[in-house]
């Protein structure tokens, strides 16, 4: 997982990538769990399957789902907003982790 | 084409399906028509049709909520979980509300704009995917239901279900208890057959198609894949006895689920499982195993990409380390070549590719892949205790050359300072050359891969029915054979494991024991059948006289 932040006027920007390693691909459960913590965000947060997008809107599950990613694809997270950086550090973490943690706590 | 056959009252009908749920059920037939009529009326202006879809939404929510309160497992709350979180999402109906904007009643908008989305999923070049559209339809229908004041007909328990496609929330709302259900669509992937997998309902998918009007009963039998409408005096008697039979066995096994492998005498028994890669382990206790002891690392690779890409590698083995959580785990290196073909790696075009280039001799012909995954493997190691076999072995310097690349692959590690372990290196004993002359091998522990070693040995090819009885499993050959690699690992301490299909079928595991063997790696699904053989198993022969 990497990640990274700049500061656009007084907008903050932060940026992540992993490589999503949960079986099968970004399925319903996983996918749950991805757009209920980006929606604990107020930042907006995207999801994309390529460094140059096209970016998806990170808190639809319907959005989400629709891509239909797969095993072993590289996820990139964008984020705009007071808690961008938070917000991209905490989806790579849950991928990374396997979606082990943010689950029961996702409210 | 059904099969009938003419009686005094309804007559037999016998039709053919696909089992994704095993099992024997007998019921009253309850046949589902399609829900597609909805009552007529009359459309109301645009701001009341758009507080009708949302009230039918907010209705069907909460009916999903409760459901999903009642069904308890988290199986079914899964499921169910992602209908409620599409129902949440304001992007699944804004089409839908845009339409009744524009002046379309709300049953007609909501259909369009679900269709829309249930298309986009039915076109998924993956299985996974493809399967959703039915999740949608289900959702779909749940709230056209609310719409139109519908309530779903209600189903005695214990029912035989005949319907084209059952949604996931409807198979929970029906008591099962002793039913089945049969579908004309369907596929193995679809959650309504997870479930049914997961709660040990009988299932049949594919099934012909027939009028069954007039008839009241009906049983499923997934050892024959069929679908018996109006079953006659022979067949419900023969039908009930197999039905005592493997409920017996059923129970009998699921005793051991959840404990040590021990035999009759009291004697423990190390029982690993077989797996291809993570997703199996899904579900899975670790507590019901002593471990894995064969990790099929190929099936896990995409395409010859995968093969060069350690990050991916160790993230594989290492989801796989973290679910048996201390417990041992034997990862094979690729056993690409044969009937596992990887484009751009394995040799093409081989005559008999059963003897040609593949396991380690195709490893060793790539020798940075395998240092690759050596790499990996060796990380992996540090995160617990990994060992790492061989595949195809056939003379010693095979396993010499590997341990060489091993320890480069080590030094390397060691060099970047990156955290790794020096894993055991074993072998596959599955060549009859090596099982003979196994005193030669510098091996650290043995697994013997029982499948091609018979195969190998009575030159009768695995893929062949033809040639089943050749490959007997207790044919003296086979049975002299493995003893005598036992007894070799025994006679220099060296562990000793079997792998094979052999050690998944009950009727081979008093053979296996009377030989020494201590350790089976099994299916996942033989763990409980495989327990239950092992604990009726009493040494007869204390000090492993001859056998065969």
């Amino acid at each position: 997982m990497t990640s990274g932040r700049i500061k656009v006027g007084s907008v903050l920007r932060a940026r992540s990538q992993v490589v999503l390693t949960h079986e099968g691909g970004l399925h319903a459960r996983p996918a749950i769990k991805l757009t209920q913590l980006a929606k604990r965000f107020d930042s907006a947060v995207w999801i994309a399957l390529a460094e140059r997008g096209p970016w998806i809107d990170a808190k639809s599950i319907a959005r989400v789902m629709a891509m239909k990613t797969p095993h072993m694809a590289t996820l990139y997270f964008a984020a705009e907003g007071e808690d961008a950086d938070e917000a991209t550090s905490a989806l790579a973490r849950l991928v990374e982790s396997d979606f082990a943690d943010g689950g029961d706590e996702g409210g | 084409m059904a099969a009938t056959r003419e009686g005094d009252t309804a007559a037999v009908v016998c039709l053919r399906g696909i089992p994704v749920s095993p099992g024997l059920a007998r019921g009253r037939l309850v046949v589902l028509a399609d829900e597609r009529r909805l009552p007529s009326r009359v459309r109301g202006s645009a701001g009341e049709e758009s507080s009708r879809m949302r009230a039918a939404i907010a209705a069907a929510s909460a009916e999903l909520a409760a459901l999903m309160e009642r069904a308890g497992d988290g199986e079914a709350q899964a499921i169910l979980a992602f209908q409620v979180a599409m129902l949440a999402d304001p992007v699944v109906s804004e089409r839908a509300f845009a339409a009744i904007e524009a002046g379309d009643a709300a049953e007609h908008a909501w259909r369009t704009a679900m269709d829309l989305q249930i298309s986009g999923y039915h076109e998924a070049d993956d299985l996974y995917f493809r399967a959703r559209a039915s999740d949608l339809r289900d959702m779909r229908d749940r709230v056209l239901r609310k719409l139109g004041g519908a309530t779903a007909p209600a189903i005695p328990p214990g029912s035989i279900v005949v319907a084209a496609d059952l949604p996931p929330s409807r198979f929970l709302e029906i008591a099962w208890e002793g039913g089945g259900l049969a579908l004309t669509q369907g596929s193995p992937n679809s959650h309504v057959a997870m479930l049914a997998r997961s709660r040990g309902v009988p299932m049949l998918i594919g099934i012909e198609q027939a009028d069954l009007r007039g008839h009241t009963e009906a049983l499923i039998d997934t050892d024959n894949a069929v679908l018996v409408v109006s079953p006659d005096g022979e067949l419900a008697v023969d039908f009930a006895s197999r039905q005592q039979r493997a409920e017996i066995a059923r129970a009998e096994a699921q005793r051991y689920v959840n404990a040590p492998a021990m035999t009759a005498s009291g004697e423990r028994v190390q029982l690993l499982i077989n797996v291809a890669d993570g997703s199996e382990l899904e579900g899975l206790d670790p507590a019901g195993c002593d471990g894995i002891g064969l990790v099929r690392s190929e099936l896990a690779l995409r395409d010859a990409a995968d093969l060069a890409d350690e990050a991916k590698q160790y993230a594989a083995y290492r989801r796989i380390l973290q679910w048996a959580n201390g417990l041992p785990v034997t990862m094979r290196t690729f056993d690409a070549g044969g009937d596992k073909p990887i484009a751009g790696y394995t040799v093409d075009g081989e005559a008999n590719p059963f003897l040609g280039t593949r396991g380690v001799r195709l490893s060793l012909l790539h020798p940075e892949v395998l240092s690759t995954q050596l790499r990996a493997l060796a990380r992996a190691a540090a995160l617990g205790p990994l060992k790492i076999m061989v595949p195809m072995v056939t003379s010693p310097r095979e396993l010499d050359r590997v341990r060489v690349l091993l320890e480069g692959a080590v030094a390397g590690l060691r060099k970047e300072g990156l955290e790794h372990a020096v894993p055991e290196l074993g072998m596959m004993v599955e060549v009859p050359a090596a099982a003979l002359a196994i005193d030669l091998f510098d091996a650290d522990f043995l697994s013997i891969g029982s499948n091609d070693l018979i195969q190998y040995l009575t030159a009768a090819s695995r893929d062949s029915s033809a040639l089943a009885l050749l490959q007997d499993p207790l044919q003296p050959a086979v049975l002299r054979l493995i003893h005598q690699v036992v007894e070799h690992a025994h006679a220099h301490s060296i562990p000793v494991s079997l792998c094979g299909d052999m050690a998944s079928d009950v009727r081979c595991i008093p053979a296996l024991l009377d030989m020494g063997l201590r350790s089976l790696s099994v299916a996942p699904a033989a763990l409980a059948r495989v327990k239950s053989a092992i604990a009726r198993y009493r040494a007869a022969r204390p000090n492993g006289e001859q056998i065969a």
